[in-house]
């Protein structure tokens, strides 16, 4: 079967799961929402059609499960999403209509040869840096849940640290296979540049306030510059730099300091300080309120889960009992409803995405290629890793989404970009190999 | 480069199977754990979508039943509680507002089907996969409904408790308290709980004074100082003993108790005699000549010192014995014990529970041999079938059974011709002992009465204590257990 007969099944295999999801929830919650539910299932079975139509016009020879992974997760998402607020499922919709035509659109932009991005490399990298200091822009940017990583224009919010994330990997692509041979070499004055993009790490991290992001984009950076120049010290070395400058900004940004003790100790058994009330309060009941929340819910899952449409969010009077359930908490909210086992099942669609785009990494021929699959890969995973890891309680909870799951606009299209490109990086690759 | 890629695909995989891990262990080992927690909204909520096990009385009146409630998208299953306040105390309430108590709350895991049996987990799964609801296991408790209802009405608006076991088995077949309270009333009204008067300050309805109210036992103790003396062989039925009216503590005369005529005086009574009229200058005596620890160690035999085993939550028992400091007390030396006010049940600091003398009664009933009490007769599974049936558990033995047999002897003198005839039930023999415990304000006494029929087989055991009482122990108590012991009597035999 070619790879697109092969999509197309896959597709089609996805798109009856959607259906059954979406059935679930009306089943389970038929006394509140319409059937208008199901017309969802038949919605994402076009919209992955079209989706389809561009892969076959632009990227005939690209990796057939990608596409189909990503369908079943935005799936997942809007299912979840739907079934806690359906209002935001519709818009969530409208944001993977977006999503889709502009991976058509960056699909059949770049079909000849994405590799001449290479040429505007330093332009990505400025876009980077412009869109990252944009939140910081008075009157533009704007601070949600003690976090500067969104603007607005009008009713319109955006997280420009999405974008900027691709951006940044398509310059480093670029730069690092310009520079890999003299960095490799690793001679002093050729730290130069990790040092300042360590700097431009820790600014984004106190610009922000937000350790997550700052994670983020130094650690696809360290990847990135490990893949190039295979020289571990670099890696650890960076490591260290940042953790140093973390501990630093432990101590001077306040919100740092509060995300920490939060995950350190989410509760107390005797009243702390409580700054949202002013007031002693048990730390559950005030600063690790959703976190603690959101431990709840994973554990109510057990095993195997209710069910979607199942779980147990509201008190019988209404009332919310986990706070950002749509968007930072998401995973809390699957969990909950889909247990361990259904936990585990999402977590291994993320895994296997992983090993197809590295995959399509090692096929790659050229470095460029190499170097951007490998980057997108990578920071695909370590972004689920951030997000989810704060969910679990690993590592300090912060303020990034979910690929493709998460409630939330710029996340969406941002992530079928990063999926264009790699269907563009594998579609050249194999081409290359049933060419020869 | 490929080699770094595989690294780093490596560490890619690395990281969210750590996500894997971590989700595994909030939701395995950790559950249970954040499920207790006192902040858990969502897991107290996620229980009422369990249709909850029902709890029944040994005939099978219903104590606590399920309300449906269809919200929005989810149907909830509230409790309700049919008989009201038949055995509130005991069963407790599973509220939202107010979390739980009783049975309700250390049972939960068998009410909620969240216990270990294995057929319950496979349930239990089957349900979760199929998407059915949850349903839980019921409750058959050994309580009698109508000798159960019979002691609320006896108790009347006065405080205490009535406690009747089996003392063959152990079954708990009266624990009544009083006040007590509408358990439906607990989410729909609470101030009207916090509004209940009764013949006590606070009336404290929440409170199952069967298991947690603490009261000096006065005379009813003297059975265990009888115990320590004649299975010690120390004394015999015959021992002789003369009663002055009073008995020398610390230098002062403490005198018997007064009736109109003043204290009264016996002279020369044998050892049944004594505990037949109560006289607390033999008892003063004896408790002198053995010391607190021969007779508290008799006390331990019995139960004392350690919390009553029973399936209500441990936090609602209390242990019975010498109290200070809000801690319980085993003296190091006797003389750290008023000895002969222990001997007659005045020492000040020495708290019992009605639970507690009722197990003193059933072992002394049971030849010597205290029974575990018990309140869950069998836990049935939605199915109908038996899960677990409560198998009859030895405490230990407190007594050899010959001073049984003389402290039984001594008992039936107390019913047939002593301190305690308004006991009397025509053609039974009842065995008991009166108690009428100084409380420091004048008149006002705890009264007491503990007893079993038939003496010479005996079926029931039974201890009443009542607060705040202005007679005698055989005059307020007494009349209590009678009708109690009248009706358990009744029920066909085993």
């Amino acid at each position: 079967m070619s790879y697109r007969n092969r999509e197309l099944a896959n597709l089609i295999v996805v798109a009856i799961l959607t259906g059954l999801g979406f059935a679930s929830v009306f089943i389970a919650r038929q006394d509140v929402i319409s059937t208008a539910s199901l017309t969802y299932g038949l919605f994402f079975l076009g919209l992955y059609l079209v989706a389809h139509v561009f892969t076959r016009l632009a990227v005939p020879h690209a990796d057939p499960y990608l596409l189909p992974l990503a369908g079943l997760l935005t799936a997942v998402g809007v299912i979840e999403i739907y079934r806690l607020k359906p209002s935001d499922a519709l818009r969530q919709s409208l944001w993977i209509v977006i999503g889709v035509a502009v991976f058509g659109a960056v699909l059949l932009l770049l079909r000849r040869d994405y590799r001449k991005l290479e040429n505007y490399k330093y332009i990505f990298g400025l876009g980077a840096v412009f869109l990252l200091a944009l939140p910081a822009l008075p009157g533009l940017g704007q601070t949600i849940n003690g976090a500067r990583l969104w603007i607005h224009f009008g009713s319109l919010q955006f997280q420009p640290g999405e974008l900027a994330k691709i951006m940044l990997i398509v310059f480093l692509a670029g730069y690092l296979r310009e520079k890999r041979e003299v960095l490799a070499q690793g001679r002093l004055k050729d730290l130069g540049p990790l040092l300042v993009i360590w700097g431009a790490a820790m600014l984004v991290l106190v610009e922000t306030k937000d350790l997550g992001s700052a994670l983020l984009y130094f650690g696809i950076f360290l990847a990135m510059l490990y893949t190039a120049t295979a020289r571990k010290a670099y890696a650890f070395s960076g490591l260290a730099l940042f953790v140093v400058g973390s501990y630093g900004a432990y101590h001077f940004v306040a919100r740092v300091k509060e995300r920490v003790t939060i995950w350190l100790h989410p509760w107390t058994s005797h009243p702390v300080p409580c700054p949202l009330s002013g007031h002693p309060a048990l730390r559950q009941d005030c600063q690790s309120y959703q976190l603690v929340k959101s431990l709840y819910s994973i554990g109510n899952g057990g095993y195997g889960g209710p069910g979607f449409g199942k779980g147990t969010f509201t008190t019988p009077d209404g009332h919310q009992l986990i706070p950002f359930l749509n968007t930072d908490f998401i995973y809390s909210a699957l969990s909950q409803e889909l247990g361990l086992i259904g936990s585990s099942a999402l977590l291994l669609v993320y895994i296997v995405i992983v090993l197809r785009g590295m995959r399509l990494a090692i096929l790659a021929e050229d470095g460029f290629s190499k170097l951007l699959a490998a980057g997108l890969t990578f920071g695909f995973a370590l972004q689920t890793f951030i997000i989810i890891g704060g969910v679990l309680r690993l590592i300090p909870l912060t303020g990034i989404t979910m690929p493709f799951v998460s409630y939330g606009g710029s996340s969406i299209v941002a992530n079928f970009v990063l999926l264009a490109g790699l269907l563009l990086v594998s579609n050249r690759a194999n081409a290359k190999a049933a060419g020869a | 480069m490929n080699d770094q890629i595989r690294k780093l695909t490596v560490a890619a995989v690395v990281l969210l199977v750590a996500l894997i891990v971590g989700t595994t262990y909030w939701q395995t080992w950790a559950a249970a754990g954040l499920r207790d927690k006192q902040d858990n909204a969502i897991a107290r909520v996620a229980q009422f979508t369990i249709k909850r096990g029902a709890i029944y009385t040994a005939a099978g009146t219903p104590l606590a039943l399920n309300r449906a409630k269809k919200v929005s998208d989810q149907t909830f299953y509230f409790r309700r509680y049919p008989n009201g306040n038949l055995a509130s105390d005991v069963v407790g309430y599973s509220t939202q507002a107010r979390f739980r108590t009783g049975l309700e709350e250390s049972e939960n895991d068998y009410l909620t089907a969240s216990n270990a049996h294995l057929s319950t987990v496979l349930d239990r799964t089957l349900d979760v996969l199929k998407g059915a609801t949850i349903v839980g296991n019921n409750l058959v408790l050994t309580l009698d409904a109508q000798a159960q209802r019979l002691a609320i009405q006896a108790l009347g608006s006065n405080c205490g408790a009535v406690v009747a076991l089996d003392p063959v088995t152990g079954k708990v077949l009266v624990m009544a308290t009083s006040p007590s309270y509408d358990p439906n009333l607990i989410e729909r009204d609470y101030p009207a709980i916090s509004r209940i008067q009764a013949n006590c300050r606070p009336a404290a309805p929440l409170l199952n004074r069967a298991t947690q109210g603490t009261y000096s036992p006065g005379s009813s103790f003297k059975l265990v100082t009888a115990a320590a003396a004649l299975d010690s062989g120390t004394y015999t039925l015959d021992s002789s003993f003369n009663d002055p009216g009073y008995c020398i503590e610390y230098g002062k005369k403490v005198t018997n108790f007064s009736d109109q005529n003043g204290p009264e005086v016996f002279g020369q009574v044998n050892f049944v005699q004594a505990l037949q009229h109560s006289i607390n200058a033999v008892f003063c005596e004896i408790g002198k000549k053995l010391g607190a620890h021969v007779i508290l160690d008799y006390a331990r035999r019995f139960g004392f010192y350690a919390i009553p085993p029973l399936e209500t939550p441990v936090s609602e028992r209390k242990p019975s014995g010498l109290w200070r400091n809000s801690r319980l007390f085993f003296p190091k030396h006797d003389f750290q014990v008023d000895n002969g006010r222990l001997g007659f049940g005045q020492e000040a600091r020495l708290l019992v529970t009605p639970l507690q003398m009722a197990m003193v009664a059933a072992g002394i009933a049971n030849q010597g041999v205290v029974m575990q009490p018990y309140l869950i007769d069998r836990i049935v599974a939605p199915d109908k079938s038996t899960l677990q049936r409560t198998k009859p558990r030895e405490l230990g033995r407190a007594i050899e059974p010959q001073t049984a047999t003389d402290l039984t002897t001594m008992m039936e003198a107390v019913v047939s011709g002593g301190t305690g005839t308004a006991a009397q039930i025509p053609g039974v023999l009842v065995a008991g002992k009166t108690g009428t415990a100084e409380t420091g304000v004048a008149h006002v006494n705890t009264t007491w009465f503990v007893a079993f029929a038939p003496a010479d087989a005996p079926r029931v055991a039974i201890a009443v204590a009542l607060e705040n009482q202005h007679g005698t122990g055989g005059a307020t108590a007494a009349p209590i257990a009678k009708t109690i012991m009248e009706q358990l009597l009744r029920r066909p035999g085993p």
